[in-house]
């Protein structure tokens, strides 16, 4: 068995030899460099740029400016193009804009021969504005009277939805209002937000543009090659032909890199100096500042329980901040509130509403999880503040209330194949010690106080059918009778290339060693796939190498049939040989069948297959997370003594990675749990946007990251698998939430539970007393 | 890519003081580890450098013949640290310097430049106030000797003077002789992080460790300088330690002015300086002997 094997990655000797190309290790040398003058308002307009000075500067060779870039708007998110225009996403940005719409746009570019001179030449640019008052919240841009920020969307609110499931055949209540209002049902209210946190890859994007035969290359890194191709063909209005994206290895994206940031600018550079390669590197600033974010949510929710613990109705209403430019858009605070309906069964009904509304926030896009981590913090903070309220135990109240095995989704169809969130929650709870530890934590006091806490989530797998999925593959023999395997999902850091061929080898009947990995994608070479996100891969993509292995192994069998005259049906491939099905006798190694496949005078052929394989499935994975905690109150500190994830994402193509995956989402889920946030100053200025001044958790603040796996056998699976990239970061922020309140008591409504804010709340509830004698 | 018009590699100090003469814009360099960073940051861009990297003469811990112990200016955290005479008569500065950023900043990063970028979250800066080092400089007019209580003289600003160059950290012996000490950075990490608030705290304890015959209290970030608290200091002076441990805290609110900012609040930067002030005094005294 392939699948299964917890095989190390294909690239682990490269990547950590320092062997492994990036974007930076390529290109010719000295290559131009770019640099883009970025607004220094939030709101407002370009009304003259004197670029003279700059352009006189020795060793600068072009200055473009906001009024010489193409004044053609294009869509940036990576979601796969629709024919349909009323499917299409937003088309809402320039390369280079006059309409400044966040403090930090782009407005002009500098291409010089290296990258101190196009420093200087930024400082030399004179920009003379014509400044509006910021709008930096929902509220803000939402006032009736302000100017739109796109002239498009008049009242700042890109997109409203309701979603109303309200009781079906039910004579007592029609509507949810009237559920939520009953005094028969325990009610219940909260208001909870989450704050705009980054990625933080080890690698700030970066590409580079040159033009060869009339047309443009770009080298980038980017979780979704096909997609940069079509939007450069957009935003310079050539055909999406002349266009080729080419993909090496990448240091991380984790959605931020799942949109088209800078490519179309580079591409356009490149062709006003005379398709010269030009480099356009991002610093960790403008990383910070320039692309994308997870979105900041505010959540006001509802819940009727009745004495048995069961949910009745709920409600969720959900205000996302867009910031300045559209990007995913909605589908991010759609994700967010079917993620909060979805995780647990309504008795009655649920309804929720959704607004996007713009500002002038650096736009926020997709992140690990997709709006899921938001959701999720918003129903599990509901479920812990009524388990709390009503002395509950967490663990059983959530248990009455799961997603059923079979449930449909009455939106869109998607469907709970398999389930193995119950037993999930067995083995978290086992693992922790959870009835004990909750007994222990009764009625503590002092300054240092423990806590144990837990969640729960449910995450889709891939966007079928809310977009397409589609995915491609190609595999083509080698002499040896080993294997080329070449797929348009990329490899982006998570072990994708290491399953992939793990899968491939599986369907053909090899060892995944006899499979080659062509890790970089190039969109003239590479076979179609929209790429890394959506925790799509493994599942949709893996379908496609399924079908292409099976292809190619029949086609081998049917040659050998030939060489060895007898039929097909009786082969088999086994121990890097064709054997006989029955009694297993080796008839030819591989080797020798490749090798008159290649050269025989009887009939050459070179033996590949290729196909696609569109994908109309979902499945949901499940999973929790426990935490236990040790506050330290009168400082604000929360020492996490013990997490551990537990996780169904179906059977496991390769345990280690994912294993490894696992640890890399509870490590982003305890940044924003407790440290991270974007910060910005009433200008709109982010102020903290370096890796020193946001708290990304060090080595140092983490404790031993546990991750365990329910392995059910998904019937919808190319393997049995389902999606497990992205969520392993959803559940610990309201986890460790959980346990703090266990802790002490107090219940905290807004990320990160930051050491200000816990001291703030500590205070607040009298834990933090006059005169500091208490808590020594 | 770093944007420096020039360097000039000092051969000694007084080479070093002539290019600093000739150039009155030029930027003294030693580890690099903030320099660089300004330069990067756009603030420094373009400057002349001076750099006095090579001048092994500023680096190594000695102890005079007074038992004063001298500390090159060059002197990295690491080697701070790790130093023996500083383990056995300073361990307090040797874990303090310890705690600045991470191991490779702690390899390059020198206990002057620490001291001379003027910062009052500046890991070393809390315990030398409480140690009331003195600061050796060589200037064209020759050396002078500057206590570090009149060495801050606001946000990035120090007694220094633009031809002058800090040689050594000096704490004479009654001034570590005796004292027990410890220093908590309280910051949002463990590591890579720079100081939310800084309490280093010394104690001289009676000989039977019952009282707190003399304290010493400083802070970082606690105002625009590193500080010491002679409120506090003057109300624990001769108290017994639980009794010191207990009122030091409070006592020390009137010695302090945080300011609000973004980083944090001037409310919860009290909560910490009340909280704090008390657990350092403990660990300091339990160092001492003290049962507390």
């Amino acid at each position: 068995m392939e699948v299964g094997r917890k095989l190390t990655r294909v690239d682990a000797v490269d990547k950590v030899t320092g062997r492994a190309y990036y974007t930076d290790d390529m290109g010719e040398r000295p290559m131009l460099v770019a640099k883009v003058l970025h607004s220094t308002i939030a709101n407002g307009f370009v009304k003259k740029i004197d670029v003279s000075a700059a352009a006189a500067l020795d060793g600068v060779v072009k200055v473009v400016t906001c009024f010489d870039v193409p004044q053609i708007p294009y869509p940036t998110p990576g979601h796969p193009w629709s024919v349909e225009a009323s499917h299409q996403d937003v088309c809402d940005r320039l390369m280079l804009t006059r309409r400044v719409r966040y403090y930090g746009d782009d407005i002009a570019a500098v291409v010089a021969e290296d990258e101190i001179i196009a420093q200087r030449a930024l400082k030399r640019i004179r920009v003379e504005y014509e400044e509006l008052p910021p709008l930096l919240t929902p509220e803000a841009a939402m006032t009736p009277g302000v100017t739109p920020i796109h002239q498009e969307c008049p009242d700042n609110v890109l997109k409203h939805t309701v979603t109303n499931l309200p009781p079906k055949d039910c004579p007592e209540f029609s509507t949810v209002e009237e559920v939520l209002a009953s005094p028969k049902f325990h009610r219940f209210e909260g208001h909870y937000d989450t704050q705009q946190v980054q990625h933080c890859h080890i690698e700030n994007p970066i590409s580079y543009a040159y033009m060869e035969h009339g047309r443009i290359t770009v080298v980038s890194s980017t979780q979704i090659p096909h997609i940069v191709r079509r939007v450069v063909g957009q935003a310079l209005g050539i055909p999406w032909g002349q266009v080729r994206v080419i993909k090496p290895y990448i240091g991380g994206g984790f959605g931020n890199k799942q949109e088209v940031l800078y490519e179309p600018l580079n591409a356009y550079l490149t062709t006003q100096v005379g398709g010269r390669a030009v480099k356009l590197e991002l610093t960790r600033e403008e990383t910070f500042q320039n692309t994308r974010s997870r979105h900041p949510e505010h959540f006001d929710v509802e819940a009727a329980v009745d004495d048995d613990m069961r949910l009745m109705a709920r409600s969720c209403r959900a205000v996302s901040n867009q910031g300045s430019y559209a990007s995913h858009g909605h589908a991010i605070v759609a994700n967010s509130v079917n993620g909060f309906r979805q995780i647990y069964a309504d008795v009655l009904g649920h309804k929720s509403e959704a607004y996007t509304v713009y500002t002038n926030l650096p736009a926020p896009g997709a992140m690990r999880a997709y709006g899921i981590p938001q959701g999720a913090w918003a129903a599990e903070c509901l479920m812990e503040d009524i388990a709390h309220a009503m002395g509950w135990d967490p663990y059983t109240f959530r248990l009455k209330n799961l997603m059923p095995e079979g449930y449909v989704d009455p939106t869109n169809g998607i469907t709970c194949h398999s389930s193995g969130l119950k037993a999930c929650m067995e083995k978290g709870a086992a693992f922790i010690g959870w009835d004990e530890l909750r007994r222990a934590y009764q009625n503590q006091t002092g300054p240092i106080r423990r806590g144990v806490g837990m969640s729960v989530f449910v995450y889709k797998t891939g966007v079928w059918p809310i977009s397409l999925e589609t995915a491609s593959a190609r595999i083509v023999l080698n002499q040896d009778g080993t294997v080329q395997l070449s797929v348009g999902a990329t490899e982006i850091g998570q072990g994708g290339d290491t399953v992939f061929c793990q899968m491939a080898a599986e369907a053909i009947g090899i060892p995944t060693e006899d499979v080659h990995i062509v890790s970089f994608q190039d969109t003239d070479i590479t076979p179609f796939d929209t790429g890394a996100y959506a925790s799509r891969q493994t599942y949709v993509t893996g379908m496609a190498i399924k079908k292409v292995g099976l292809q190619f192994r029949q086609k081998l069998l049917d040659y050998a049939a030939e060489v060895l005259d007898r039929p097909a049906e009786g082969l088999t491939i086994q121990n890097r040989a064709v054997c006989d099905a029955s009694t297993g006798e080796v008839l030819r190694t591989l080797e020798e069948i490749s090798q008159e496949a290649f050269y025989s005078f009887r009939r050459s052929v070179h033996i590949t297959a290729e196909d696609t394989n569109q994908c109309k499935d979902n499945t949901f994975a499940f999973g929790c997370c426990f935490a236990q905690v040790e506050v330290d109150i009168p400082v604000g500190k929360v020492k996490i003594l013990h997490l551990v994830n537990v996780h169904d994402s179906g059977k496991l193509i390769n345990p280690a990675l994912a294993e490894a995956q696992v640890h890399g989402g509870m490590s982003m889920g305890i940044g924003q749990a407790l440290s991270e946030e974007m910060k910005f100053d009433s200008r709109g200025r982010l102020l903290n946007g370096n890796l020193l001044d946001y708290k990304m958790p060090t080595a140092m603040d983490h404790p031993e990251l546990h991750a365990l796996f329910v392995e059910t056998d998904d019937p919808t699976g190319p393997f049995g698998n389902k999606a497990l990239g992205e969520p392993p970061a959803i559940p610990v922020a309201p986890a460790i939430r959980a346990a703090i309140l266990n802790a002490t008591g107090v219940a905290l409504n807004r990320l990160p539970m930051s050491p200000q804010y816990l001291v703030e709340q500590f205070t607040a509830a009298g834990l933090i007393g006059e005169g500091g004698k208490d808590h020594v | 890519m770093y944007d420096f018009r020039s360097i000039y590699q000092a051969k000694d100090v007084a080479d070093a003081i002539a290019a600093l003469q000739r150039d009155p814009e030029a930027v003294l360099i030693a580890g690099g580890t903030d320099v660089l960073i300004k330069i990067r940051e756009g603030k420094l861009a373009g400057c002349s450098l001076v750099s006095i990297h090579e001048l092994r003469e500023l680096s190594g811990v000695t102890m005079e013949e007074d038992g004063t112990l001298s500390i090159g200016a060059l002197t990295t955290f690491r080697d701070v640290t790790y130093d023996p005479l500083v383990q056995k008569h300073l361990p307090v500065l040797g874990e303090a310097v310890d705690q600045a950023g991470g191991p490779q900043l702690r390899a390059a990063g020198t206990i002057g430049g620490n001291v001379c970028n003027g910062i009052t979250s500046a890991d070393s800066a809390s315990t030398l106030v409480a140690l009331d080092a003195d600061l050796l400089v060589r200037g064209p007019a020759g050396e002078r000797i500057v206590p570090i209580s009149q060495w801050y003289k606001g946000m990035g600003k120090t007694a220094l003077t633009h031809e002058e160059i800090l040689l050594a950290v000096r704490i004479p012996k009654s001034h570590y002789q005796g004292w027990t000490g410890h220093y908590i950075k309280y910051a949002m990490r463990s590591a890579m992080d720079i100081a939310t608030l800084g309490v280093s705290c010394l104690v001289k304890l009676s000989a039977d460790k019952r009282r707190a015959e003399e304290v010493r209290l400083a802070f970082g970030v606690a105002g625009p300088v590193p500080m010491r608290a002679p409120h506090a200091e003057a109300v624990c002076a001769g108290l017994p330690v639980e009794a010191a441990a207990a009122r030091i805290g409070q006592a020390a609110l009137e010695d302090v002015n945080p300011r609000d900012s973004w980083r944090a609040s001037k409310a919860f930067r009290l909560q910490l300086v009340k909280e704090l002030s008390g657990r350092a005094f403990r660990e300091a005294g339990r160092k001492g002997g003290a049962r507390i």
